[in-house]
């Protein structure tokens, strides 16, 4: 059988799409986010409540949003509010999952979105800033966190912590006033899953992505990775699935 | 209530919530009159140089960008802003009106980070403080409720706090550490809506943002509408009303108003126009050729549509994604 050829952008959002359960809220960002949920949608999560910090709850996501306040993010939706409703909805502990990106990520999973290099005042590379980040990370039970995978990338320390992780380690999000049992969940990459190890927190290899072996995840990394027991590989993306991506989810070739 | 930690960000936009009562209650219009009138005359009366401005929703969405291209027209002095910035801080910055800003996110969304932010930021010209959303909208719940702080539980033991103006506190109730967060009473607030009547009550169509919260947190409010209608078009649909007229003190007739961004049900964003921007923004040179083009070098928001054209306005319309 011929194997199908696929970019490590559809790589990324096959992969974060399964990742997301049917009958779950997930608050989901710009960007990758998106198209998985809008995939997870059409494929095996028909009732995910897709859920955009600006009002948007429950949209059928027929048309890519480039935006999260977008009119895409609430078409069809079942509700239409505003922003206070949508964080608020999440402190109180009722969403699962939150969708995140980051230009840095460090071995607990804290993540860099505000500035890289020099100092905050006079940075090297001025990046957007918080954004909603700060509140999924704060607030959502699990966060899963969408990253290309290089090794200016996963760094030892971030530059800035814009959005929580497990901070300096176990317990520290406990002892800054994050509520108990949130965190990151899970970090995908073209080259891999990784997960955050129980006790020490630091984050685990726990898949590798089709081909892809533990040295290339290891070069690609800037710290020392756990490494879990047993590594499975992820299947790679079905014919299915990259025929939705790219004729039913992004047709307009936004993101892929 | 103890004080375990205090945010090294300047509070840039001190208040009294005894003096935002007295305001209230002193200087809003209680009676009914017709406040229609241009984005120029609004703009002159209602923003001062050295005021603190803020914009809703953003950039791209439902933002009053025919209110926003006015400003830098006028050519107002040492602002400063709150949004969650794309064009219109963009515009801003680059006419270099602002002097500091408390930041949550400026960006372009899918086409990445803001070239004007950085040459702004990179060479340390522009004060920033940070929030995340979520702190940014409960700062101007917190004025709209009229108390001086809100508890939340964002920004704990992040750098987005430690470059704040908030504060982390014991809870006298349950012990638990809470983030702080000032009331945030803007100066000027402008929001752009669907339709409003002649005194300002004001319907948005689709999710609301942070409409509900800025209107009641602003001192001065700025609305600018799609469409004008009839009093009795809101008395019959009453329960769509978000800003009623009181808190309003302009009313802005302007049709395409998000231009280039979108207004929901009833036109695109002109993804043309924004890559145009975007281009252009990438330098300093580019972003003055645009400014000229689209904000100086036309008199009104009438000339702006005319410079965009009317058939690409008619193709926004006809490509909206309806209900």
């Amino acid at each position: 059988m011929d194997r199908l050829s696929y970019s490590p952008t559809e790589l990324l959002i096959c992969t974060a799409a399964r990742l997301m359960e049917d009958r779950t809220t997930a608050f989901i960002g710009t960007g990758v986010p998106m198209l998985a949920a809008a995939l997870a949608q059409r494929m095996h999560a028909p009732n995910l409540i897709p859920v955009f910090e600006f009002g948007g709850t429950g949209a059928i996501l027929k048309r890519l949003p480039r935006a999260v306040g977008e009119s895409r993010t609430f078409y069809r939706a079942i509700a239409a509010s505003g922003i206070c409703d949508i964080i608020e909805t999440a402190q109180r502990g009722f969403i699962e999952y939150g969708f995140l990106g980051g230009a840095q990520i460090d071995p607990y999973g804290n993540l860099n979105s505000t500035v890289i290099g020099g100092t905050h005042d006079r940075p090297s590379v001025r990046l957007p800033g918080s954004g909603g980040g700060n509140d999924v990370g704060s607030h959502c039970w699990r966060t899963i966190i969408l990253m290309q995978h290089e090794k200016r990338r996963f760094v030892q320390k971030v530059d800035f912590v814009t959005t929580p992780g497990y901070l300096t380690g176990p317990g520290a999000r406990e002892a800054a006033g994050l509520p108990p049992g949130t965190g990151p969940y899970r970090v995908v990459t073209s080259l891999a899953v990784l997960g955050f190890h129980p006790e020490t927190k630091r984050m685990m290899l726990l898949r590798l992505q089709p081909g892809v072996t533990v040295e290339q995840v290891k070069e690609s990394t800037g710290f020392e990775l756990l490494i879990a027991e047993h590594l499975e590989e992820n299947e790679p993306p079905t014919a299915e699935e990259l025929r939705i991506l790219r004729e039913e989810v992004d047709p307009e070739r936004l993101y892929i | 209530m103890r004080v375990l930690e205090s945010g090294m960000g300047e509070l840039l936009q001190p208040y009294s919530m005894v003096e935002f009562r007295e305001w209230n209650f002193t200087q809003k219009p209680k009676g009914f009159q017709d406040k229609r009138m241009t984005e120029q005359e609004a703009i002159a009366r209602f923003v001062h140089d050295g005021d603190y401005v803020g914009t809703e929703l953003y950039g791209t969405v439902r933002c009053p960008m025919s209110l926003a291209r006015e400003i830098v027209r006028q050519g107002k002095k040492n602002l400063r802003a709150v949004g969650q910035g794309v064009l219109e801080l963009d515009l801003w910055v680059a006419a270099g009106l602002i002097s500091a800003m408390d930041i949550t996110y400026h960006g372009l969304e899918i086409h990445g980070v803001s070239s004007v932010l950085r040459r702004a930021a990179e060479s340390g010209r522009l004060k920033l403080v940070e929030w995340s959303n979520g702190a940014i909208a409960w700062r101007m719940k917190a004025a709209a409720m009229g108390v001086p702080f809100l508890p939340i539980k964002s920004m704990l033991g992040t750098d987005t706090f430690r470059y704040s103006a908030a504060k982390v506190a014991e809870c006298p109730f349950t012990g638990e550490k809470v983030c702080l967060v000032p009331a945030l009473v803007l100066d000027v607030g402008l929001i752009h809506v669907h339709r409003a009547d002649c005194y300002g009550n004001a319907q948005i169509d689709g999710i609301s943002g942070f409409a509900f919260e800025m209107a009641r947190a602003s001192k001065r409010l700025i609305i600018s509408a799609e469409e004008i209608v009839d009093t009795e078009e809101i008395r019959r649909y009453p329960d769509r009303t978000i800003i009623p007229y009181y808190l309003v003190d302009a009313v802005v007739h302007a049709p395409f108003g998000s231009h280039p961004g979108e207004m929901a049900y009833l036109y695109e964003r002109d993804e043309q126009h924004m890559r145009e921007f975007l281009e252009a923004s990438r330098t300093e040179e580019g972003m003055q050729e645009y400014l000229h083009t689209y904000v100086y070098g036309v008199r009104n928001h009438e000339e702006y549509l005319d410079r965009i054209g009317r058939d690409r306005l008619a193709e926004l319309r006809r490509a909206v994604l309806g209900r």
